[in-house]
């Protein structure tokens, strides 16, 4: 395989442009360098969302009071769901490694429109703004929970508006991205490369493209109608006004929903990469693999009902969506099924990043056969709102799209670096990280079954065993980040320099220099093989 | 690169899509006066899907564009409605 | 580095913006299916205060201004500037005259303290605080995309003034009509939803 790009050509790391120091990177509109400004925006709210988890975590240890009272612990939780959700996982995978390589897998210079990319990320950084400062100005920060459910949401003395805003303009910083990659997927393909050539990982991109496209407005005029509530009080959620909550919930739930798919695509995307390159093999049934991803999408915006199971919708919704929950499932099985099945007869090259996608598998099983529990109406009579449901979406969010964002920094950093990272302690950051990952979400599953209600700052004595548990597991967790997170900071000064394909891997980042030029390509490549051709 | 030759819509035809808007508008209007029950939300809304249909295939050229962009203007009208309709599935049947 | 020119991905991406717009103002027509299935009476009774003289004369500006601004791609594209830009002058008036009849109608509700949050609204009753609260908010988020579709226009007025979108580079022209467009369409929907149905 010929790598392209001289010796001579810097890096874009290095690259001279019209501006200089760090205007050189928040003036930028290179895909790669507006990719390394989501990964430090997104790994520091990932670290205060985490931050948060650990003290709320700690609050639960016992008891009773520990270290906050009962409204300070639904700030944190709400803090907590706002940052993780709005500032972390949703732009996550497609913001940091959709925009770094996306192009790069397509062979294109840069994404379709590279000043809207780089006015994504202002939005991103307006919108996180917004969120900082409600938890301190007015009267309070948000008391809500993420989901700020009417009446409350606008009852709350606590700083609604710009949690809401915050969340509204994040909200179209994700919207501009989507819409980018997809004209980028549409027009920017190199020649030859077929709608079937192209490889996984775009093509989760594009299902989520359109998922962000077509679900986040419906949040964004829900927030709006939220604000006119506080502010004008327009009725459209207030009982006492002829408004109905629960039309609320549906607006919400019609976003975040297709939001969990907007975190998991880009996830699977990645893994699917990962598998396929540390398995020397092909992926298993790719059209299917295609197919799947965008059937995600389109049934995954139809089933948002099974968060309001227990809420007083008709009969009618509830078995519809109980039943679109469980039609969801099946691409997902697909999808693992040809993981496996690809690394079945595969020579399998165990690096870190395998193992983040081995570990990724079983956690996303867990987490996907918990949710069709809650999928079953009986069931989630007596489960929803429960530990169960923490334990659920952390195993099927934390373990699936986290997981990946891990697998994928190891894998493409060094393409990101130009560095190999100390595989060592990765491995034992990795393993610390899974350990504590099992050992704080596993005992929720049995103390939501138990009856442990969620978002409680106290609970019954019965309890206790589980959460000391749980909560020892938090510590190991984060632990084991920091671990992970040291790292790959300090493999930046110290990691052996890394060659164009450290990994044997086909798809077209590992034709190009580690770390690429500001351009990608000395010359557009010509495609005539499929993506993934391992003899 | 596209260098095709664009395709320009001459201006009789905006006017007589435009006479025909106007028409449909007065139509609708009149005939939304007489009482027809639940009929008349129904005929209200088939007038003014067939106004956008006018508006989305001449006005905004979609009949001339590729086959994606008609596919996917098609879909996101879809969407909407089932969205509509699902959440109409609890309020019908509480 | 040449410079590629890709007019079918900047029209693709206004075409997915819109997408966007429609399912902002979907999520409105979902309140407003809801409400008015639980409040058919209240919403017949509060339709018919609303001018339908008034609404209709809107829609008919809007309906022109479409046109107008469809006729100015075809001037500029027939290398027709000076015949462009009084099509797209009379666009903006248009627009603004919808505005002003707008400003007007609201005048004349505010007159009689009908408003989101008025005292003499709620004690209307809970189908007339959901009708004229839909009412409001819808067109008045409306009113927000006219006000930007008018901006997008005049810019683009004065780029074809300056030659920067010509007879051969006229996708930008192409896109603020597009937006113009889905203006237009939402009010399509919106009349007969608050005007004709009583």
């Amino acid at each position: 395989m010929t790598i392209q790009g001289s010796k001579h050509e810097s890096s874009y790391l290095d690259y001279k442009g019209k501006y200089k120091g760090i205007f050189a990177w928040i003036l930028s509109t290179d895909h790669k360098r507006i990719a390394l400004l989501y990964l430090f925006s997104i790994l520091s709210f990932f670290v205060i969302g985490a931050t948060l988890g650990l003290l709320m975590k700690f609050e639960l240890i016992a008891p009773g009071k520990t270290l906050m009272n009962a409204q300070a612990y639904n700030a944190f939780f709400t803090l907590h769901g706002i940052v993780m959700i709005f500032a972390v996982v949703i732009p996550g995978l497609p913001a940091v490694f959709g925009n770094f390589l996306l192009p790069i897998q397509l062979g294109a210079k840069d994404v379709a429109f590279p000043r809207l990319n780089l006015f994504s990320w202002y939005l991103y950084v307006t919108g996180v703004t917004l969120v900082v400062i409600s938890q301190f100005a007015g009267q309070g920060p948000p008391d809500t929970g993420w989901t700020f459910y009417a009446p409350y949401s606008f009852r709350t003395a606590g700083n609604m508006l710009p949690a809401v805003f915050g969340a509204f303009v994040l909200g179209f910083s994700s919207i501009l991205t989507g819409l980018n990659f997809l004209v980028t997927i549409h027009r920017m393909r190199a020649p030859g490369m077929t709608w079937l050539k192209m490889p996984l990982f775009p093509w989760t991109l594009y299902a989520t493209g359109w998922i962000q496209l077509l679900a986040t407005p419906i949040i964004g005029i829900t927030l709006l109608m939220i604000v006119a509530e506080r502010t004008i009080h327009i009725g459209f959620f207030d009982p006492t006004l002829g408004g109905d909550p629960l039309l609320y919930q549906h607006l919400f739930w019609t976003y975040s929903h297709p939001a969990v798919y907007i975190m998991i695509l880009p996830a699977m995307g990645a893994i699917s990469e990962i598998v396929t390159t540390f398995s020397h093999k092909s992926i298993f049934g790719y059209r299917f693999m295609v197919a799947s991803a965008l059937l995600i999408a389109f049934v995954g915006y139809f089933v948002w009902g099974h968060h309001m199971f227990t809420s007083g919708m008709s009969g009618t919704a509830l078995y519809t969506f109980s039943l679109l929950t469980f039609l969801v499932a099946i691409p997902s099985a697909i999808k693992v099924f040809n993981w496996v099945s690809t690394m079945h007869q595969g020579s399998i090259d165990l690096q870190t990043p395998f193992y983040w996608a081995v570990a990724f598998i079983f956690v996303f099983m867990i987490g996907g056969f918990s949710g069709l529990i809650l999928g079953s109406l009986a069931a989630d009579v007596h489960l929803h709102n429960t530990h169960f449901v923490v334990a659920h979406f952390h195993f099927i969010v934390f373990g699936g799209t986290g997981f990946a964002f891990f697998g994928a920094m190891h894998y493409w950093y060094p393409k990101i670096t130009g560095k190999m990272y100390d595989a060592k302690w990765a491995n034992i950051g990795l393993l610390m990280f899974f350990t504590g990952f099992i050992t704080l979400y596993g005992p929720m599953f049995i103390l939501g079954v138990e009856g442990m209600p969620r978002r409680y700052f106290d609970y019954d004595e019965v309890f206790h065993a589980g959460n000391i548990i749980s909560t020892m597991g938090s510590w190991i967790l984060y632990s084991g980040g920091l671990i992970i997170i040291i790292n790959l900071f300090s493999s930046l000064k110290s990691g052996a320099k890394a060659p164009a394909d450290p990994w044997g891997g086909k798809t077209l980042e590992w034709t190009i220099p580690s770390p690429p030029t500001i351009e990608n390509f000395d010359e557009t490549p010509v495609i005539t093989n499929g993506p993934y051709n391992y003899k | 690169m596209e260098n095709e030759k664009p395709h320009i819509i001459p201006y009789r035809t905006f006017l007589l899509v435009l006479a025909t808007l106007i028409t449909l508008t007065l139509i609708s209007v009149s005939v939304t006066q007489i009482y027809l029950g639940t009929l008349t939300v129904f005929i209200a809304l088939l007038i003014a899907a067939i106004k956008s249909s006018f508006v989305l295939q001449i006005f905004m050229h979609l009949k001339f564009e590729n086959k994606m962009l008609k596919f996917m203007a098609i879909a996101v009208i879809l969407i909407i409605c089932l969205v509509i309709f699902i959440t109409l599935l609890d309020y019908l049947y509480r | 580095m040449d410079i590629h020119r890709d007019d079918l991905a900047s029209k693709t991406g206004m075409w997915l913006f819109l997408f966007t717009e429609m399912l902002l103002f979907g999520g409105l027509f979902v309140v407003y299916s809801v409400y008015r299935f639980r409040n058919v009476q209240a919403f017949h009774l509060a339709a018919d205060e609303l001018d339908v003289f008034i609404g209709t004369v809107n829609t008919i500006i809007l309906l022109i201004s479409s046109c107008t601004i469809a006729m100015s791609i075809t001037a500029l594209q027939r290398n027709n500037k000076k015949l462009s830009l009084l099509l797209l002058s009379i666009t903006v008036i248009l627009g603004l005259m919808f505005l002003f009849n707008k400003y007007i109608e609201w005048g004349d509700h505010f007159r009689e303290h009908i408003y989101p949050g008025s005292p003499v609204l709620a004690l209307r009753g809970q189908g007339d605080v959901l009708f004229y609260g839909l009412y409001f908010f819808m067109t008045g988020l409306h009113a927000l995309h006219i006000i930007v579709g008018l901006g997008f226009i005049g810019f683009i007025m004065i780029y074809i003034f300056r030659d920067r979108v010509t007879h051969d580079n006229f996708v930008l022209l192409e896109n603020s009509g597009l937006y113009w467009h889905l203006v237009d369409l939402i009010w399509i929907f919106l009349f007969p939803l608050f005007y004709l149905i009583t």
